[in-house]
């Protein structure tokens, strides 16, 4: 058994010590906004916030994450009102097939966290997730959007 | 461009006419009666209202991110004249469409067509269903229905001034006749249609609850993991189930067909633990020895074969070669391509003797259904598939739906039981249906005064449609290998007159699985065509822009979108800041294409692709802004196969497996796309594809500018930029 605490609540799952986070969230949690595209902590569809951070949620240890403050998308949004990133992506419109966005608005909001006026070349440098409908265009709005609100 | 197997439709006639459409004869999950009594009656097909006045509109294509769902739901809005506000949508089943003689026509969504060969259906349906209000509310108030009028959901009676809305109608709307060929609006007209609206399916996707396939949750459902063989085509021989049988929550260990294996467990992650466990002895199926190296061999023959399917004929372009006064030759070559969705290939299957429910990421339900039905051994009237938003498609769920019969087969194994399969990236990487592969020979020839009279384009390479859809075949020759460069027709008209030209076709088949990849075979066509005008330019010495205008004259839609993108991106002015420019033009999916790139190359070989504008003329524009999001993402799909994607073969294998050898484009290399959308009003074309024919080769163009060097291979990543 292994304790998490997701969005506030805490959770014990029977899982062995190794499975990556990602599927303990999804399949024993039962929260399945975060999202599976790689397994290898390339596509940063999976991107969850632990204790402050964007972490690539299939990569790592259910075990590394047990006791830490995990926040998913589902838990973003705080006493029923967006986060501004979120407010940002539904006033722009940007998700298209929306598969890649939970782990992209996770990575924006831990990159907003990090740096609240983000530059452009500091998207670039930080912003690593991919989006295979390719709504980079928008989501680099949307982030100066955001960041214009905070 | 219709991609639904004919032998599909006829097996849904016979297998509905056998199952004597019976009620009842579905399971309850998306059963039609359950789905009737769970909304009130509808007005037709198309258009359900609630007494709340909130609209339903029944969407018969499918979203998977490019914004159909919302367009087709604007059209239907628009004749009806309802409250926007107020619209919602669902998804009819396929198996309802069959019981309802397929009342909402055609699936497919696939080949740019979701909007623009369903427009006219929708758009009738949401008239007719007005007029039945309208004559509803008239009824009740014993007046004529021609002194009645709608707007925003609401009936007015012009002369006493009377109202009353939608759902207070739609009840005895219902029951009238649904008028047959009603009259539609001019889009000059349009208040909803038209219009920069947003999504209708925009807000679950930015909190988690949007419900993706691979997210399907049932009562007592269990996860499978697969293995398929290695070696495309090959076989499993044995494999050790005892094993895996004792691992952790392990419940079944079951051979998929006769070319997979897979562990069902009580979670995926446990299921894929045993999977990779899991010895596993396969027969290659005679492809072993394949490689990247033997199927290039194999096309290349074919460049200078003499027999070939011709595709386009003019004059005699051996003959004019053999006397040109000059002549330019150049061979290209495009690889294998792996569609790489973001949500991996899955299906959720419930499989009894009695029917059998599916829970799939199609882009075409009823062939989903066609292939749940042969899976399940059952007549297609006891099957259903339940149509799950989808993490992207690209063509890769389309006319392939291998995902379904092995979720379908696995089900079979535990009666009764649910079961989610899951793909692995791995698996989904090595069991693609690939962009397919081809080679390109192209020989131009000129005449003394420097006038280009011929052209033959022979190309090389694999038919899609030979391996999926053979009944498309025309006496042996695939039609759609010429995409974009045909004589006439509304798919894809070569923009050129050239007085002698030839465009042959060598098809030459592998044992790797191709499929329909966003913009299919346009997507190499514009490559060769539109670079190779390029290379013939520069052997006239004129200018790219001037030399292809010259040979437009008598293709004016294809010239007005190379002229709006040429004056935007300032053509024939230098651009600044070490940047150099490049132009290509292509016609596909009924709409007409061009982009201009601007990129810079530093003395070290790196690209950087600044800016693009492109210019699309789809006839008609349902929702600007989103047709902006498409643009916007074709280059992104296209770019990034231009910079790095190739799948190369081994051992009969595919080698890449995952995104660390697959690349994608990130953020940081999104040049800014500057969009054109200048619709012409005489016709209807798609927007889903069009421009990325386009991507690569305006911005291979604008790198010959920039470094004097013809990339003819591909990916980008192969070569070196750096200056000589």
């Amino acid at each position: 058994m292994i304790r998490l605490m997701v969005n506030g609540q805490s959770y014990d799952v029977d899982v062995e010590p190794d499975t990556p986070l990602l599927w303990a969230i999804r399949e024993n949690v039962g929260l399945t906004g975060t999202k599976y595209g790689c397994g290898i902590a390339q596509c940063g569809a999976c991107t969850v916030d632990i204790d402050g951070t964007a972490v690539r949620s299939c990569s790592l240890p259910a075990s590394e994450a047990a006791g830490k403050k995990i926040t998913t998308i589902e838990g973003l949004a705080q006493n029923g009102k967006l986060h501004p990133v979120q407010q940002a992506w539904l006033d722009l419109d940007i998700p298209q097939c929306g598969y890649c966005q939970s782990g992209m608005i996770m990575a924006v909001a831990g990159l907003l966290k990090d740096n609240p006026k983000p530059t452009d070349a500091d998207i670039d440098a930080a912003l690593t997730n991919i989006c295979r409908c390719g709504t980079y265009q928008r989501v680099r709005a949307g982030i100066h959007a955001a960041a214009a609100k905070a | 461009m219709n991609y639904m197997p004919k032998i599909d439709r006829r097996s849904f006639l016979v297998s509905s006419a056998a199952a004597g459409l019976a009620v009842g004869m579905r399971l309850p999950f998306g059963d039609e009666a359950a789905a009737q009594t769970a909304l009130p009656p509808e007005v037709n097909a198309w258009v359900v209202v609630k007494p709340d006045d909130t609209v339903i509109i029944r969407i018969a294509r499918v979203d998977m991110g490019q914004g159909t769902l919302t367009g087709l739901a604007q059209l239907v809005a628009e004749e009806l004249e309802c409250d926007w506000s107020k619209v919602t949508w669902e998804y009819p089943s396929p198996g309802r469409n069959v019981a309802r003689n397929r009342i909402w026509q055609n699936y497919q969504t696939a080949g740019s067509q979701g909007i623009r060969q369903s427009q006219q259906y929708v758009r009738e349906g949401g008239a007719a269903a007005r007029m039945m209000l309208i004559q509803a509310a008239a009824n009740d108030w014993k007046v004529p229905a021609g002194e009645c009028v709608a707007a925003n959901s609401v009936i007015t009676h012009k002369p006493s001034g009377r109202t009353t809305t939608f759902g207070k109608v739609a009840d005895a709307a219902g029951k009238l006749d649904v008028p047959k060929n009603p009259p539609l609006k001019d889009a000059k007209d349009w208040k909803i249609a038209g219009k920069p609206l947003k999504r209708l399916d925009t807000p679950d996707k930015i909190n988690g609850k949007q419900v993706y396939a691979i997210d399907t949750k049932l009562p007592g459902m269990l996860n499978a993991a697969i293995k398929l063989s290695p070696v495309i085509g090959g076989k499993v021989k044995s494999f050790d189930a005892a094993k895996v049988e004792s691992m952790k929550g392990v419940k079944k260990v079951v051979q998929v067909g006769d070319y997979g294996a897979a562990v069902v467990a009580d979670t995926w992650w446990h299921a894929k633990t045993a999977l990779e466990a899991l010895p596993i002895v396969w027969d290659d199926g005679g492809n072993g020895n394949v490689s990247s190296e033997t199927i290039a061999a194999r096309l290349k023959e074919g460049l200078d074969a003499d027999e070939a399917y011709v595709g386009n004929k003019q004059g005699d372009a051996k003959g004019a070669l053999a006397s040109a006064a000059k002549k330019v030759e150049a061979v290209y070559a495009y690889p294998y391509q792996n569609h790489a969705p973001m949500e991996p290939m899955n299906t959720t299957a419930l499989w009894t003797a009695d029917g059998c429910q599916v829970w799939a990421p199609t882009q075409n339900a009823e062939a989903a259904l066609a292939v749940a039905a042969a899976a399940a051994e059952l007549p297609v009237g006891k099957c259903d598939v339940n149509r799950m938003h989808l993490g992207g498609g690209f063509g890769r769920r389309a006319s392939s739906h291998d995902f379904v019969e092995q979720a379908v087969l696995i089900a079979k194994q535990l009666p009764g039981t649910p079961v989610k399969l899951i793909w692995s990236r791995e698996e989904d990487m090595t069991h693609g249906r690939y962009h397919p592969i081809t080679q390109c020979k192209l020989t131009g020839g000129f005449d003394a005064q420097g006038n280009l009279t011929a052209l033959h384009m022979r190309l090389s390479g694999q038919s899609i449609v030979a391996s999926l859809l053979p009944q498309l075949l025309k006496d042996g020759m695939d039609p759609f290998v010429f995409q974009g460069l045909n004589p006439s027709g509304a798919e894809g008209v070569f923009g050129y007159e050239i007085p002698n030209l030839l465009i042959d076709h060598a098809m030459r088949n592998t044992h790797i699985t191709p499929g329909f990849w966003r913009g299919v075979n346009n997507n190499q066509n514009a490559i060769y065509l539109e670079c190779f005008m390029d290379e013939l330019a520069q052997a006239a010495g004129q200018d790219p822009l001037e030399f292809r205008r010259k040979l437009m004259a008598n293709h004016p839609k294809h010239l007005g979108v190379l002229n709006a993108v040429a004056e935007k991106v300032g053509w024939g002015k230098p651009a600044e800041g070490g940047r150099f420019r490049g132009l290509a033009q292509h016609m596909g999916y009924g709409s007409y294409v061009a982009a201009a790139a601007e990129v810079s190359v530093d003395p070290k070989g790196q690209l950087k692709i600044h800016r693009i504008v492109a210019a699309t003329n789809c006839g008609n524009a349902v929702n600007p802004q989103q047709i902006e999001a498409q643009i916007q993402g074709s280059f992104v799909y296209g770019l990034s196969a231009l910079l790095y994607q190739e799948c190369t073969v081994k051992n009969g294998k595919i080698e890449q497996e995952n995104f660390d050898s697959y690349n994608v484009m990130r953020i940081d290399e999104m040049p800014l796309v500057e969009t054109i959308i200048m619709p012409s009003g005489d016709f209807w074309g798609g927007v889903g594809e069009p421009t990325i024919f386009v991507a690569a080769p305006a911005v291979l163009n604008a790198i010959y500018a920039a470094t004097g060097k013809r990339i003819r291979s591909f990916p980008l990543s192969k070569h070196d930029l750096k200056s000589a």
